[in-house]
């Protein structure tokens, strides 16, 4: 097994705006975003040779090649959950390291709010084809893990529920912040830690303010040889790693799981660190977009990540280290809880953001000295997980 | 002047032969993608046929069958006509007077100067009980009127209204078949009595006796009744009274005195002074005057195109079926799922059959694109309509599993003259009936039913005429 | 042009029986074609390092092949590419072993259609039609579209085209007869096929494959692994997919006699793995007989046959088992059954039994090079993947 280190880059990306797009059909979101990435690039659609289509709730790659009119080249389907849009990516990387062409499309689309109330799937329980068992909303899903982590550091921490409840708000009141530097962002406004507490709850101890946005976007990257992006331009980006693990159903059927860590993100992120060379992420990881669907994820993956040591990201959450200001910004454009969640897009927008950062054109949410950046996805359920870890830099 | 400056008609190919139910004739039946909706679009397109859209500013549509109890058909029948988005467009329901009501308001709107042009669009679809009188009685048809302030082949000379209230003849909410009392009442009391008093009343009020008139329009509940209203206004039923068309069509409800109208109208000629009187919980009358632009307007399919071209069913279980009388085994299903944002934004292309052409490269496509199929020139797009164009079957095939209540399901590509290709079902036709190179035109239909939404659409047929 | 000719190996490959499996659920299906595939590589579900899950209606995200082998922690990812899903999960199993970043892969197609009322378990609306508006067919009516005007364009009355379709049918069910893994097992006449009730004119129930429940599964690794574990492993010359931007329905004019996407396919296809005669050089092919009309359409896009000539060389039994181009030996679509993200697979199994010299009362004689062909989605908007194998030298 060989590391996809410096083996593919990125030279161009697109992304629309994210938020409620009632007006926006599923091919103007690929047209927008693959062309800003065709723009960005330099690269026109008869060059691409390959193409990757992330999608939840289309059927094979056909509205990729219907939108941009692409002649007769193949078009893969990806569907991983909300992992969808980094295997969308991670699916053309292999294809031109290994040679199979030189230019690909990676693209993640979903228009979530065409489904009554947003997120049209109650994920029943995957392996009850009778569906007899239960269906219960993601919310329910990763809630179970809030409940667990107050209990399991009780002792510790010394909390009530509310002393607990403000930790994860400190994320949502950074996310939120970071949201308003973001102008593709479906949300833009500030919050307080008052308003996280005093929301309507949604699956307890989860508040409305602790979930993400359900958003309609797409996003875009065409991938090509280091090779070629030198040939076409100077800022380009280049794969560090690429690590994905999927559960089968361990912590789900086993008495021992703890609940307070996601054994799924561990293991794509120890797949990732091995392939960049990284041995201690909080010191090498410059920043990091990763799978806030819920503010106790975000903080479970602080630590499944490597960031914060077992048990103390709330430490370094109070201590402010995961904003915009400090030592390691994590979510810098808002992440899912501002820019929105369209699930098979979002690894890609995550991407984007990370593209953007170490090109240094990030604006006002700009990380300085960005090196390495990181994305990450965690779909599904306990036990079932798709975790998603990809890491990107310069060329040295 | 003020007046009816083009009209139309539209009855539904199918005929059931009345053997069936015990009856004579033939009565008009819509088939089972039809709806008052889908005919009254018909309607107005024949009414409309060379005129230019843009130039109407309103639209009445009167039906007692629409396929909601609360959202409007009127605009719906509008995009189906490739109307205007800022018109005033508006339902007139729940009356065998409905449609000489939105006539009547029409004439008054554009009397005004509210508008310069209304259509009025009537269309009715009603269920008898299965082998009931009623059932023999009625008929499916729609019928379209342009009112217009210039060059109105038909003028208004009088109108007058009596507004009467009787439990004749009603639909409970949510039931699907008409109720009425004993005829002796409903017609003496009811349509006998307040006819009369309307008629007479208009007569009385500006002068006119029964010779002036050439021609005597009645809404007839049945040609007796009809036949004995004329007479007793001193009528002389065999000449001057408009043939109800009961053996060829049926009591098409609140169509019906519209569509007598027009069948009148395409006998009559500059001169000729004709009466039309509506029932329904009291009465409309009108006098209109024809003149010579009457001429201009022959070009219609209306009446007697539509009526010269038929197919007769015999079968009545096809036609308890097409009404959804008759449970039919759930088929094979879609797995998709409809959303109301989608069909929102795709109601241009769904209602208006609307495409676009490059403008680099002039390629018709539908549905609308934004990167051109032939030339990929990205955002040159210009809408294109494919709702009046007529096209030529480039294949076909008959399919006997999608679930439909006439199979087998005809589906073709359709190459439109002009530019444009598009897949659809073919209705109203029999396989044989079809070849590669087949001329066909478009026509407005309903789909199938969703979560309680009716979902329209087109579909390519044989021309009528 | 890039290459993925002879940088990726099959090792083992494991098939279930397809059918109306009742009693199995996607679960069972998965672990009996994989544990097939690794005895055959002598190999075990810890060496697989990542893998890749097809599947159309059978569940999301790959957690579901991970779940039933108990795969620990590594990456599994769903491909979906309608009928063309079988070979698009082995093609993206492959680039991720010719990567260089994973030595040991599995590609995994599984499908329980008759789980589903009906068995052909939906109709397809217009996938561009998100109002769900315009139409929606079942797959015998978007390929039938193609029937009437191949019969006119070459002369063909509708009985003789529909007799040179039944003869396809008639081929196809013999050779299911030779073949225990198959969904149905039994001749049938030209007779048969003509009297047979009529789906979508002109296609009737024999002209029209099975729907089943199935599994296939790969084990994909390079070259220099593959030579450490077995003599007789196969190697991967090409593989291709033509995704159609539906210019066939956007554009009025064009002709519904051929297959555009299969034509496309085959051009890269045949270069990549360095052919210039298929017809002679291919040894046999597995192709996509969803119905009979589409393999008829396929020898032409293919250029097993020329253009138009299709209906002679069927008559001349070109592609029977003892022709001189076998043309699904294993029955096909028709007899194998077609489950859906599956029957890719299920093809190069095919093709690896015979390049092996297992295919036993199927063995075609000098199989050397084998090629696999699935097109999926409708008119227009088609997915073609073509695959093509052979020993190593």
């Amino acid at each position: 097994m060989e590391s996809i280190k410096d083996k593919v880059a990125i030279v161009g990306m697109g992304c629309t705006k994210f938020g409620e797009l009632w007006d926006k059909s599923i091919e103007d979101l690929i047209v927008d975003a693959c062309y800003e990435a065709f723009e960005d690039s330099k690269i026109e659609p008869k060059d691409i040779q390959m193409a990757w289509y992330g999608s939840l709730y289309s059927f094979t790659g056909l509205h990729l090649a219907r939108a941009l009119k692409l002649d007769f080249i193949p078009i893969t389907r990806i569907e991983n959950f909300c992992a969808g849009g980094q295997e969308t990516l991670r699916n053309a990387c292999y294809a031109v390291a290994c040679g199979a062409c030189d230019i690909a499309l990676a693209c993640g689309v979903e228009k979530t709010k065409d489904h009554r109330g947003g997120f049209g799937l109650n994920i029943q329980e995957p392996l009850d084809r009778s569906m007899a068992q239960w269906d219960i909303p993601p919310a329910s899903q990763f809630a179970q893990y809030a409940t667990r982590y107050f209990n399991h550091y009780h002792d510790y921490y010394k909390w009530d529920i509310e002393g607990f409840r403000r930790i994860l708000a400190k994320i949502d009141v950074k996310n939120h912040h970071n949201g308003t530097l973001s102008p593709k962002a479906h949300f833009q406004r500030e919050i307080t830690e008052e308003d996280v507490l005093n929301a309507p709850i949604v699956s307890w101890p989860l508040g409305l303010f602790d979930a993400c946005g359900m958003s309609d976007g797409g996003a875009a990257a065409i991938v090509t040889t280091p090779k070629i992006a030198k040939s076409l331009k100077k800022d380009y980006i280049l794969v560090k790693g690429l690590g994905v693990a999927v559960g089968a159903g361990q912590s789900y059927m086993q008495p021992e799981f703890d609940f307070v860590h996601i054994p799924e993100t561990e293991a794509a992120g120890k797949l990732a660190y091995s392939q960049a060379g990284v041995t201690n992420p909080r010191k090498e990881i410059s920043l990091a977009l990763v799978h806030d669907c819920f503010s106790i994820t975000e903080l479970l993956i602080c630590e499944d990540l490597g960031f914060s040591p077992r048990g103390k990201a709330p430490e370094d959450i109070k201590a402010g280290r995961f904003t915009l200001e400090g030592e390691q910004p994590v979510n810098t454009d808002g992440g899912l809880k501002c820019f929105g969640h369209p699930l098979s897009a979002s690894g890609i927008r995550m991407t984007y953001e990370a593209y953007n950062q170490l090109l240094g054109r990030a604006g006002p949410r700009q990380v300085k000295n960005a090196r390495l950046a990181l994305t990450h996805n965690v779909g599904s359920n306990v036990g079932i997980h798709i975790g998603a870890v990809s890491i990107w830099g310069l060329p040295d | 002047m003020v007046g009816i400056t083009s009209y139309g008609a539209y009855v539904p190919l199918f005929r059931l032969d009345r053997k069936v139910v015990g009856g004579r004739g033939e009565k008009a039946i819509c088939g089972f993608d039809e709806d008052s909706i889908t005919m009254a679009v018909a309607a107005a397109r024949d009414c409309l046929n060379g005129i230019d859209r843009e130039a109407v500013e309103g639209l009445y549509f009167a039906t007692t069958t629409p396929p909601y109890a609360e959202k409007l058909g009127a605009p719906i029948v509008a995009m189906g006509a490739n109307l205007r988005r800022d018109i005033f467009a508006t339902d007139f329901a729940n009356s065998l007077r409905a449609g000489t009501s939105a006539l009547k308001l029409a004439l008054d709107t554009v009397k005004a100067g509210s508008a310069k042009k209304v259509l009025v669009a009537a269309a009715d679809c009603r269920l008898g009980i299965p082998r009931s009188a009623f059932e023999q009685n009625c008929g499916d048809g729609a019928c379209a009127l342009l009112i217009g302030d210039t060059d109105a082949a038909v003028t208004v000379e009088a109108s007058y209204s009596i507004s009467d209230e009787i439990v004749d003849i009603w639909r409970p909410e949510g039931e699907k078949f008409v109720r009425y009392w004993e005829e002796r009442f409903t017609a003496t009391m009811g349509y006998l009595s307040v006819v009369r008093e309307a008629v007479s009343g208009l007569m009385k009020k500006n002068n006119y006796k029964p010779s002036d008139f050439s021609k005597v329009v009645l809404y007839a509940p049945t040609d007796r009744r009809c036949a004995e209203l004329a007479r007793s206004l001193g009528f002389d039923a065999k000449t001057q009274l408009q043939n109800p068309l009961f053996d060829v069509m049926g009591n098409t409800g609140t169509a019906f005195p519209l569509m007598l109208l027009v069948a009148a109208l395409e006998e009559a000629k500059a001169g000729d002074r004709i009466l039309l009187a509506s029932y329904g919980n009291g009465s409309d009358a009108f006098v209109f005057q024809v003149n010579k632009q009457i001429e201009k307007i022959r070009d219609r399919r209306g009446m007697k195109g539509h009526l010269a071209s038929k197919k007769v069913i015999t079968d009545y279980m096809r036609y308890l079926r097409w009404r959804g009388l008759l449970p039919m085994e759930p088929g094979v299903k879609t797995v998709e799922f409809y959303s109301a944002v989608a069909a929102w934004r795709e109601r241009d292309q769904n209602l208006r059959l609307q495409g676009t052409r490059c403008q680099a490269c002039g390629t018709v496509q539908f549905p609308p694109q934004r990167i051109c199929t032939k030339c990929h020139a990205k955002d040159q797009m210009e809408p294109y309509y494919l709702s009046d164009k007529k096209g030529k079957i480039a294949t076909y095939v008959g399919d006997h599993i999608t679930p439909m209540p006439e199979m087998p399901t005809i589906t073709a590509e359709v190459d439109f003259e002009g530019g444009g290709r598009m897949e659809c079902y073919t209705t109203d036709t029999m396989l044989e009936q079809l070849a590669i190179g087949s001329v066909v035109e478009m026509t407005f239909r309903k789909m199938r039913v969703e979560d309680g939404v009716h979902i329209y659409f087109w579909k390519s047929t044989l021309p009528r005429t | 042009m890039e290459s993925i000719a002879g940088k990726v190996a099959i090792v083992g490959m494991g098939c279930t029986k397809f059918g109306e499996l009742w009693d199995k659920s996607f679960y069972d299906l998965i672990i009996d074609a994989c544990y097939e595939a690794f005895e055959d590589a002598g190999l075990e579900s810890k060496d697989i390092q990542a893998a890749w899950y097809g599947s159309r209606e059978t569940g999301y995200t790959g957690t579901w092949l991970a779940g039933a082998l108990k795969l620990e922690y590594i990456p599994v990812t769903r491909v979906e590419n309608f009928c063309a899903g079988g070979q698009d999960v082995l093609r993206n199993a492959c680039y991720g072993v010719a990567s260089g970043v994973y030595d040991i892969a599995l590609a995994c197609g599984v499908e329980k259609c008759k789980d589903h009322n009906i068995g052909m378990s939906f109709l397809i609306t217009n996938p561009f039609d998100r109002s769900m508006t315009e139409w929606a067919l079942p797959p015998a009516s978007q390929f039938g579209q193609y029937a009437i005007p191949y019969f006119r364009h070459y002369g063909l009355s509708d009985e003789e085209g529909r007799r040179i379709l039944a003869k396809i049918a008639v081929k196809n069910h013999h050779n299911g007869t030779l073949n225990p893994k198959a969904h149905f097992q039994r001749e049938i006449t030209v007779e048969d096929v003509l009297n047979a009730p009529i789906i979508s004119w002109p296609l009737g129930l024999y002209d029209a494959c099975g729907v089943s429940d199935g599994c296939a599964a790969a084990i994909v690794t390079t070259p220099e692994i593959a030579k450490s574990l077995r003599k007789d492993y196969m190697l991967v010359k090409a593989q291709q997919i033509a995704v159609g931007g539906n210019q066939l329905k956007l554009q009025s004019g064009r002709d519904f006699h051929h297959i555009q996407e299969n034509e496309e396919a085959a051009k890269k296809a045949y270069q990549e793995a360095g052919i210039t005669n298929p017809r002679k050089e291919i040894d046999l092919a597995e192709v996509h007989d969803c119905f009979t009309i589409t393999e008829l359409l396929i020898y032409e896009g293919l250029g097993f046959s020329a253009p138009g000539k299709g209906p002679e060389d069927v008559e001349a039994g070109t592609f029977t088992l003892a022709g001189e181009l076998p043309v699904n030996p294993d029955g096909g679509l028709k007899c194998f059954g077609h489950p859906i993200s599956a029957s890719g697979l299920r093809m190069t199994y095919e093709i690896y039994k015979q390049l092996q010299d297992k295919a036993g009362p199927r063995q075609v004689k000098n199989a050397r090079i084998g090629l696999t062909h699935s097109l999926g989605g409708n008119l227009g908007q088609h997915i073609c993947a073509i695959s093509i194998f052979s020993m190593p030298d």
